[in-house]
């Protein structure tokens, strides 16, 4: 209850000054929107279903991009993680090709794929694809020998090795970087969208610049935040709690 | 804990030569006939043979260390055999090789007169620490083996309820195992390992982190299952007590390299108690030779001129 009544008192504060600012019309409002403008311009998105289809698409995008890195990325990190050979040629290559904004990608992307949604596809697997297979290896390696051990002894080997021990038995270690994963993903796609009429909520929001309507761009800006909040706030929590009950890690109990 | 034992007339147990399985006495002559048929039992045939198994490994700095050192073991069908020897023998090891884990540098184990190339599910090893999943229930860690092998799903789940009530568990299929004791785990462990079926049950020191009642009670559970089921157990210990609790015999490892110092065997009658003067008695033999051994292993890891001396009689 207290924590509640702290976080309104920021945020009234917070919407309280920004108000009391746009009102000083130190900058025109056209530069400087005021609350209300962008309370309208959100509503306004919602009301000619812009921004619905503008979610649709860019939810569609991102979750497409992000499943490939995932799958690829525990692939290609199970096997940077149990293989010393890999690990001594790609690992280092992985790590130094993490510093990459993907963004840099887009050039190639445009040539390989042509003005397309593969074109962004690509951009987001490559934001995130280097997070997941980073962490997917540590996960590998963190993860106790005893349940590969113990899996192989009961009879699992291969791909049911994989499935249903080392992938559970390292999802502790790897839940963060998913986590990390998917926010590179969503960054990556928004920025491959604003460079490109695609629909998504990028552009969107590059339309709001175009036509000068900086309450729109904020409305968008503030759509863009609440979805990446939502899903790392909700998914990824409910995720981590449950793995913690589980395996009993919880400091709860 | 001291006891007066050795004042106390018993018959020691008598070394055999560990080449010839010997017959060993159960105490009571009708327990062979609960034992469940075991396939591939025949008098000639060891159910587990390891002829010359040595094996050797690569240090960090380079130099070559002999773990295991020519090892000859043969164990029957349905045998309770306890191997003992200081910590660093090499007797984990061994259970691992026999689990098919890890390979040897040479000499061959055979079960059933075949020969162990890699892990299966007819030797299933309960690891010291236990390696139960924790992203499963009881339930599901009892089903992994059975699931693994195929066995359906309605052969999965009455099996699973009969080895969970065999280890008295059966309110806690679904809960997982951080919410369970260790002794209570440590049943969970053996309920996994049994309902895989397998013919070898192979056991690394199980019961070490455990408190004495809940040994004790274990002690109890495992001996009453193994006549139950019938199954070879090899059961690895430190604690001289209890492999003459358990066993029917004990081989006794050196250190560094482990080499099978002597065989006893255990002509106790069952059940066996482990404050029993008898049990004592024929620890104390063991106990006697083993002593050198801990006295060694002592040296080499503390490393010092200093020779530490293991008190008499005390054993856990």
């Amino acid at each position: 209850m207290k924590r509640a009544a702290r976080l309104v008192v920021f945020y009234a504060g917070l919407l309280g000054l920004w108000t009391l600012l746009a009102h000083l019309k130190i900058w025109p409002p056209y530069l400087f929107p005021t609350p209300w403008g962008v309370g309208e311009a959100l509503y306004a998105g919602f009301q000619d279903h812009s921004f619905l289809i503008a979610i649709t698409v860019s939810m569609r995008r991102v979750l497409i991009g992000y499943a490939i890195s995932v799958v690829l990325g525990m692939v290609l990190g199970l096997g940077v993680g149990s293989s010393k050979f890999l690990e001594e040629t790609m690992g280092g290559l992985l790590v130094s090709l993490q510093s990459l904004p993907s963004i840099c990608w887009w050039p190639l992307a445009l040539l390989w794929f042509g003005l397309s949604q593969n074109a962004i596809l690509f951009v987001v697997i490559m934001g995130s694809l280097l997070s997941v297979t980073l962490a997917m290896e540590d996960g590998r390696k963190q993860m106790p020998k005893i349940y590969g051990m113990a899996g192989r002894n009961l009879g699992a080997s291969g791909f049911r090795l994989f499935w249903h021990v080392l992938l559970p038995a390292s999802l502790p270690f790897i839940v963060s970087g998913l986590k990390q994963g998917w926010a590179f993903a969503w960054r990556s796609l928004i920025t491959a969208e604003m460079l490109y009429l695609s629909l998504g909520l990028g552009q969107v929001l590059m339309m709001g610049r175009d036509l000068n309507d900086m309450s729109a761009v904020i409305a968008v800006m503030i759509l863009i935040i609440a979805i990446g909040y939502v899903i790392d706030g909700v998914v990824f929590k409910t995720m981590e709690r449950r793995l913690q009950n589980k395996w009993g890690l919880s400091p709860a109990s | 804990m001291s006891t007066n034992a050795h004042n106390l007339p018993v018959q020691i147990p008598l070394p055999v030569d560990h080449l010839s399985p010997t017959r060993s006495s159960r105490g009571k002559a009708g327990l062979a006939t609960v034992l469940r048929p075991i396939r591939g039992i025949s008098a000639e045939v060891p159910k587990v043979a390891l002829s010359d198994i040595c094996l050797s490994y690569r240090t960090q700095s380079g130099e070559r260390l002999l773990a295991l050192d020519n090892i000859n073991l043969q164990v029957k069908a349905g045998e309770f055999l306890c191997i003992v020897g200081p910590s660093g023998c090499g007797k984990s090891t061994l259970l691992h090789l026999i689990a098919g884990l890890h390979q040897q540098t040479s000499g061959q184990i055979l079960v059933d007169g075949k020969r162990v190339q890699g892990p299966g599910t007819d030797r299933i090893l309960i690891f010291q620490e236990l390696g139960l999943f924790p992203w499963l229930t009881v339930g599901q860690n009892v089903e992994f083996g059975m699931k693994m092998k195929g066995v359906d799903r309605a052969e999965r789940e009455e099996k699973t309820r009969y080895y969970l009530r065999l280890v008295h568990l059966s309110q806690f299929k679904d809960s997982y195992t951080h919410q369970l004791s260790g002794g209570m785990r440590q049943r969970v462990a053996l309920a996994r390992a049994l309902a895989t079926e397998p013919d070898v049950l192979l056991m690394d020191e199980p019961f070490a982190a455990l408190d004495a009642q809940t040994r004790d009670l274990l002690h109890d559970e495992l001996e009453r299952i193994w006549a139950e089921t019938g199954r070879t157990i090899i059961f690895v210990t430190h604690n001289v007590r209890e492999a003459i609790r358990l066993g029917d015999r004990v081989a006794l490892l050196t250190f560094r390299p482990g080499r099978v110092k002597r065989e006893f065997p255990v002509n106790l009658p069952r059940p066996r108690v482990l404050e029993d003067v008898h049990v004592a008695q024929a620890a104390r033999e063991i106990l006697d030779e083993l002593r050198e051994e801990i006295n060694r292993s002592l040296e080499v890891e503390y490393n010092v001129g200093v020779k530490p001396r293991v008190p008499t009689g005390v054993e856990e």
